[in-house]
Parts: structure tokens; sequence; C-alpha cells
């Protein structure tokens, strides 16, 4: 029934019929609707039923725990510092109007020119920006305007994805980036006390310092380990839980969609580069406890979804054990030496991201030079015999 | 001598719908077809005519860059008919078998008497040449390279294929006889049999015996190659499917051409699969009307299995080298919503976003979808999982796309034949076609540096 009106709807989209160039902008949304007809080709004729969308839906899921966590936590942190009574459900819809918003700007304008680009170039829309769409709302701090979402959206899908060929083809993960200029653009809103607490810069009585802001600044925490690992802190609108990133990372890790490789190769580099520090223990950034680095900031969520961005992340299995050690390694480093900004995690992932086929090119190169070196050996025992 | 290779990475798909053990034999008295595609790379010179009558043997036609390559009718009969497709380019030549067979007789030397260059030579004049395969390029063997071994592979793993166990009952003798007549050719022999294989053909003498355990694609020649004695740039090997071996075999111990063929028809839409004694290029309208495909609409008759085979016609002829074939039903339907993860427990799938991994004792039944739509290359490490070879498949399939023939060399491409990265076509999300990349960039290489 449903399948024979959008079958009418599409049939200007035909080969051959008018609108034959948007065609991709409707497949996109069939095929959210429908898996399509095709059948085999060439190849094998039997196919798996995992594909791109189903990759990346589970990814949306994976992020669902952390975002309600987000949205509650944005309500939470307005309340409790304005010391007023509330209940969950107020919380969660003080939080709710803060960041619907800047999911809807950022589908919006991202999809948008996603769809632009499918157009124009003649390919089926990929899925991949369902779940950047998702991301970058999730890792800004909630305060921000609009227009500087929509911004960095669209930084982010033109210069980061798109100007290198698009889904697939990226160096940079996009969310990331978008994170990054949104940073580099305009530092007066994204850092110091006023961003990470709903309302902090209308409302004096607000300070939303984040943690890693405070001991930078050489101010001691007074929140618990429960609170940092539950979420209850100032901080970009989902990574503050860990608990709930966790709860997303076990899916991840699960279904197979992030590498468990990157993950726990990134919690080895950060707990040792902590303990590093703990030993030498100058200030308050580099006593701060190892295992509490884990906790804080956007470390959890960084390292489950953002560093795993397969197409950003190194592609072989051993260079994604060295890309997740080295990311962890980084984003403490970065913490404890960079004053400006006491949060790592971003600007290590992305370095990291820079250097991945780095990394990918000599673990696929020791390949290499061991199929010459077999080579090598087996001339050598043929011109023995000889 | 019997050395063990354990095969971990792979998977076994289980499917509805394989073969019973029960053996039919074909009435003779259809049309055969050999078709020149089957041989990939060959450029077919023809020497018979249409309503020409042609014996057991007798050439039909051969390669024009390799002229001593001669390919052969697998019956006597007359050519009905030579088709012909665009450019004039052959696809079959089909003859009708009459009711006595006539054969062209070769003249042979005891079997023990016969040298290493009439080991050859007799192949070739025969025409039982096209059944070697060489290694790099997947294509039938260049007589004038010496490679450094043959392998024959005994282990069928792909889904639903023939099993080796009920292919060679009966046929050990000529087995034999087949191997010893090519270990003259290369002292270098191997063959590959189950780990559990308890059959006579485990006991062959004259060769080298390996056990293979594990999964799909651990059967196939180019992984058990890969682990015996890999393929360095430069190098050539041989490959002889294991029916072929004994073709040969009859060959040497009769002196006529006998190219028969032990066939699983295969697919959970038929009533009754089962196995069949029949020739190469037979006609499958008989066999498929046998097991009860014939009044079943929407089907897919593939020669070979369901992961590497080609689709044919239900009036279409068994190919050259296919001892499967499997009927699957076209999977040209819509699923509301079936791309949310978990959906549809009743395709199998080897990621986790599906339950599938609930019922690991459940047959499936596959229809043709592709599950999704083609997409640029995201997830990483899903293709390792199922290519059992120290290669890296998903960098060597980007540096084929791309055409580079120097990074495919150092990354491997003469080690891998496209049904190696059947399992990949299967799994990969992006449902990328690798089987048709690596055969484009092994043509690619063939062309340039072949």
């Amino acid at each position: 029934m449903i399948r024979k009106q959008i079958d009418l709807l599409k049939k200007p989209f035909a080969k051959g019929s008018k609108f034959e160039r948007f065609a991709p902008a409707v497949n996109a949304f069939d095929t959210f609707l429908f898996v399509p007809n095709h059948t085999t080709k060439k190849g094998a004729h039997i196919r798996d039923a995992v594909d791109l969308k189903r990759t990346m839906v589970t990814v949306i899921i994976a992020l669902i725990p952390a975002l309600i966590y987000g949205t509650y936590n944005t309500g939470y942190q307005y309340y409790t510092q304005t010391d007023e009574a509330f209940t969950f459900m107020d919380a969660f819809i003080h939080g709710s109007f803060k960041i619907l918003p800047m999911i809807a700007v950022s589908y919006g304008v991202g999809l948008a020119i996603e769809f632009a680009f499918a157009v124009y170039r003649g390919h089926e829309v990929n899925e991949g920006y369902l779940v950047t769409g998702l991301l970058i709302p999730m890792i800004m701090p909630v305060d921000i305007p609009l227009w500087m979402v929509g911004l960095s959206v669209a930084f982010a899908v033109f210069i980061a994805k798109e100007a290198f060929g698009g889904t697939g083809m990226n160096i940079l993960n996009p969310a990331l980036t978008a994170r990054a200029f949104a940073f580099f653009a305009y530092p007066t809103y994204m850092s110091g006390n006023k961003v990470w607490v709903s309302e902090a810069s209308n409302v004096d009585g607000i300070s939303g310092e984040t943690i890693l802001g405070s001991l930078a600044s050489g101010v001691s925490v007074d929140y618990s380990m429960f609170e940092m690992f539950s979420g209850a802190i100032p901080g970009s609108i989902a990574e503050t839980s860990t608990l709930w990133v966790l709860v997303g990372g076990a899916i991840l890790i699960f279904t197979g969609v992030g590498s468990w490789r990157i993950m726990l190769g990134g919690v080895i580099g950060a707990a040792f580069m902590g303990y590093m520090f703990n030993l030498w223990g100058a200030n308050n950034l580099m006593q701060f406890d190892w295992y509490s680095h884990l906790i804080v900031g956007g470390f959890a969520f960084g390292i489950v979804f953002m560093a795993t961005d397969p197409v950003s992340a190194a592609q072989t299995n051993r260079g994604k054990w060295i890309y997740g050690i080295l990311v962890g390694i980084l984003c403490i480093l970065i913490r404890v030496f960079n004053p400006a900004y006491p949060e790592g995690v971003m600007l290590a992932i992305l370095l990291m991201n820079v250097f991945a086929p780095t990394i990918d090119h000599y673990v696929v190169q020791s390949n290499v030079n061991r199929r010459l070196k077999r080579k090598q050996n087996s001339t050598t025992v043929q011109t023995a015999q000889l | 001598m019997s050395i063990d290779i354990k095969i971990r990475k792979g998977l076994n798909l289980s499917l509805k719908g394989a073969a019973s053990n029960t053996l039919k034999t074909v009435p003779m008295s259809t049309c055969f077809a050999i078709n020149p595609t089957d041989f990939h790379g060959v450029f077919p010179k023809l020497v018979c005519k249409e309503g020409a009558y042609v014996q057991v043997g007798q050439t039909l036609f051969f390669s024009k860059y390799q002229d001593s390559v001669q390919f052969v009718s697998p019956v006597s009969g007359t050519v009905k008919e030579i088709k012909r497709g665009a450019k004039r380019k052959v696809l079959e030549i089909v003859v009708v078998a009459d009711k006595k067979q006539q054969s062209v007789k070769h003249k042979l030397p005891a079997l023990d008497k016969v040298a290493p260059n009439q080991v050859k030579e007799f192949l070739l004049v025969s025409g039982n040449w096209p059944f070697i395969k060489q290694r790099p390029y997947d294509i039938v063997a260049n007589p004038n390279v010496t490679p450094k071994a043959i392998f024959v592979s005994a282990f069928a793993t792909a889904p639903l294929s023939a099993q080796y166990d009920v292919v060679l009952e009966g046929q050990q003798d000529a087995f034999q006889t087949g191997i010893d007549m090519l270990s003259k050719l290369s002292p270098n022999l191997h063959l590959s049999v189950g780990a559990e294989e308890s059959s006579q053909i485990a006991q062959t003498k004259n060769c080298t015996i390996h056990r293979v355990k594990g999964p799909h694609p651990a059967g196939n020649v180019g992984v058990q190659i890969h682990h015996i004695d890999p393929i360095n740039s430069g190098e050539t090997v041989w490959v002889v499917g294991a029916e072929d071996v004994a073709n040969i075999g009859r060959f040497f111990q009769t002196g006529v051409f006998d190219a028969s063929r032990t066939l699983a028809v295969v697919g959970h839409p038929l009533s009754t699969p089962c196995y069949f004694k029949t020739k190469v290029g037979a006609s499958l309208a008989p066999i498929l009307k046998d097991v009860g495909a014939e009044n079943l609409a929407n089907l897919r008759v593939i020669n070979g299995d369901v992961l590497t085979g080609t689709a044919t016609l239900s009036a279409g002829y068994l190919g050259y080298y296919n001892n499967t074939v499997s009927v699957l039903p076209e999977g040209d339907r819509y699923r509301m919503f079936g791309w949310l993860p978990f959906a549809g427990p009743n395709i199998h799938s080897i990621s986790n976003t599906s339950l599938s991994w609930l019922f690991p004792k459940r047959q499936y039944t596959p229809d043709t979808n592709l599950n999704g739509e083609e997409r640029a290359l995201v997830v990483t490490g899903e293709m390792e999982r199922v290519f059992p070879m120290d290669i890296y498949p998903m960098q060597l399939l980007k540096a084929c796309m791309a055409n580079d023939i120097e990074k495919m060399e150092q990354l491997g491409i003469y080690e891998v034949a496209p049904e190696d990265f059947a399992l990949i076509d299967y799994a990969n999300s992006s449902k990328i076609e690798a089987q048709a990349i690596i055969r484009d960039a092994l043509d690619l290489m063939y062309k340039e540096v072949g």
C-alpha cells in the first residue's frame, strides 16, 4: 500500500524523467522507509543483513543514553546552581528546550549540505552524517548560540568532509572539526566559566567552571568521584557522564561497530600518562589522580565515540592499538601542559586523525616487507638448488 | 606425510537445501554446451562449424594466443548452434549428444613409461589442458611456464557446495593415476583434504597431503597455497580441481577424453536437492526438472556456489569448472524499516547488529536481496574477519580500485583469486563488489605485467 504510493511519487525522479538529477535526495527518504528491492548483480549472490544504515543507527542508539543524561544534567546544573527546587522532569524539560533546537539546527544544516552534494555528484546520500549530526550538539557547551552551531556544522561538512570527497574519504573526524572550529573561531564563547551551565551568562549567581578548568587555574575540585563518574558536573552536553558513555561503549563493542582496540588502547595510554604525572606531581593538574583523569572532561566520550570513527582512525588492527594508546597519552599531555585549553581529548584525537594514515602506512609496510623478504628467501633457495 | 593447516578466520554459512547423498545419472540424450567465457582471458578461434559432427575429445576451438591449448567436445554429436553475442563474441557452442558415443582415441605408452614432457604433450593434444588453471591471475595455465608447485584441493567449504567424498566415490583409482601423472609435471604436488577426511583420498600417494581445518574459505585452494607455499611475484603455481584430476587419470588409463562431472544441485527452494553424474557443459533444464525447480517462479539459477557462481538461465548449461548448481529465490522485495538494528532475525549476519548470533544452529534460507545499497567504505576490520591470509584485504581492494599496479603487487595481488574475496562480498557493510574489483585488477595486471 504505502509502497505503491511511494513508487507513484518517485515516478518523476526515475531515469530519463524530468527530475532525474534529484533522485539521490528522494532515494534517501525512500530507503529510510524501506530496504530497497535491489538484488545482487555480480559477485556473491547472497549478502549479509548488515549495511551502512544499520551500522550508523547502531551508533545513534549507543549515543542515546549519554544524550538523555546530558539533557537531564543541563537542567540539573541550572537548577542546583540557582538553588531552585526541581523534579527530574523539570530538569529534563529545561535541558530539552536547550538541546533539541541544537540538534535540529545541526541536522538541518548538515543534511542540507549532504543532500546538495549527493545531487551534485550524482551518488546516493551516505548515512555517515546521521551520527555526525547528533555528535556535534552533544559535544558543544550548552549555552552556545544556535547560529554558531550552524556555522560550525557547515564548516565541518564542507571543509572536513566534502572537500576530501565525502563519506569515507575524510582525514579528520567531522564532529570534532566542528567543535574545534567553534573553539578556535569563538574562543570567548567557548572557554571560561560562562558557557558550561545553561543560562550562566545571563544569571550572575551561576559559576559553571569545569573541573579541568578549575584545575588549570589552580583551584582544587570539590566534586566527589561518584559525581564525576555519574556526570553531575558542568561540561559539554553529553560528555559529563562516564557511566552512560560506558553504556554506549558497551553497545558499540558488543555489536562490533566500535573498535574495542582503540577504546582499550586509549584507556591504557591515558592511565599510563596520568600515572607518570602523578609520580611527578608538580602542580594541581599533575597531582590529579590518574583514574580521575579517565572520568572527567570529554575523555570517555571522545575515546568511545570520536576516536573510534572508523574513517578517521587507523584502519589496521595493529594500527588501532597504536592509535588508541597515542590518543590517550596525548590527551593527558595536552591537559597537563596546555593551560589555555585544559580539555585535551579533542586536540589529541584530531592530531592522531592526521597521523592515522601514517601509522597504517607503517603497519601495512611491515606486511609488504615480509612479502619481499619471503621472495628473497625463496630466490636464494632456488639459486642454491641450481 | 601429513601436515595440518588450521584456519581461524572465516565463516561457515549454514544454509538450508544441501544435497542429500543420493547420486542420480542424467540421461545422455541432452544438449551440451561449451562456453568460452568460462575460460577467463581465452580468445577462442573456432575449429568446428554449425551442423558438423564431432566426437568426444574433438577440438571445438583453441586459444588464439596459445594455440597449443585446445578445447574439446565433452560428447559426440552434432554442433547444433554457435551462439554469438555483441561484436560476434562466441558465447556458446551447443552440441546435441548422440545415442552412441564416439571418441577420439589417443595411443598412449604404458603409464610408468610416460616422460614428463609427454604428459604435457598428451594433456594439450587431448584437450585435458584447460583442467589446469594457474595462479596468479586465475586463468587457464600457460603451458610454456614451469610451475613451482601444483595444488589440488579435495576439501569443499563453500556453502552448500559438492562434497568431495561423494564426488570422488568410485573414482579413487583414476584420481591416483591423475596424481601420478601430474606429479611428473612438478615434483611439488600438494593435495589438501579436510581434517576429518577418512576416505581413500587421504591415502593418495605421490603427493604431499595437507589436512586442513577451519571454516570457509579454508577449502579455497588459494588460502591453502598461502599457508603451504605462498606465491611470490614472478612465480607460478598450477591448480587442478579434484574431479578433474580423476578425469586426467581416466584419460591416461583409457586414452579417451573424459569430462565427467559429479554435480550437486542445491538450494532451499528445491524439493529434492541431490547429486547427479553428468558431463561438463550439460544442459541444466532436465536436471532442474528432476529436483523440482521447474514450476517455481522467480528463481535464480547459479552456476557454482552461492558466493562465487555466475547467474545463468534455467535453460542454461553447466559451467566448465563447476560441480555445484545453486538455486535461490530472487530477493526483489522491499522490507519496511529492514535497516533497523536487530530487525529481520531470519537474515543471517556476522555482525552483532543482527540477532542471528542467538541461533547458531539455524539453517538460513537466503534470497538474492542486497540488503542495502552500495556505499563508501566506512567500517574497518570486517573484511579481515573473513579473510584468512596475511594480506590486508581493504588496502589491497583500494589499490585495485585505484589501478595502482605497484601497490597491488606489494600488497599481494599475485596470491589472491576473486573467489577468496567472496566472503568479503558477503560480509562488508558497504556492499562493494570485491570479487569484481579483484577480477578487473587481475586482468589489468595480466595485461601490464603477465
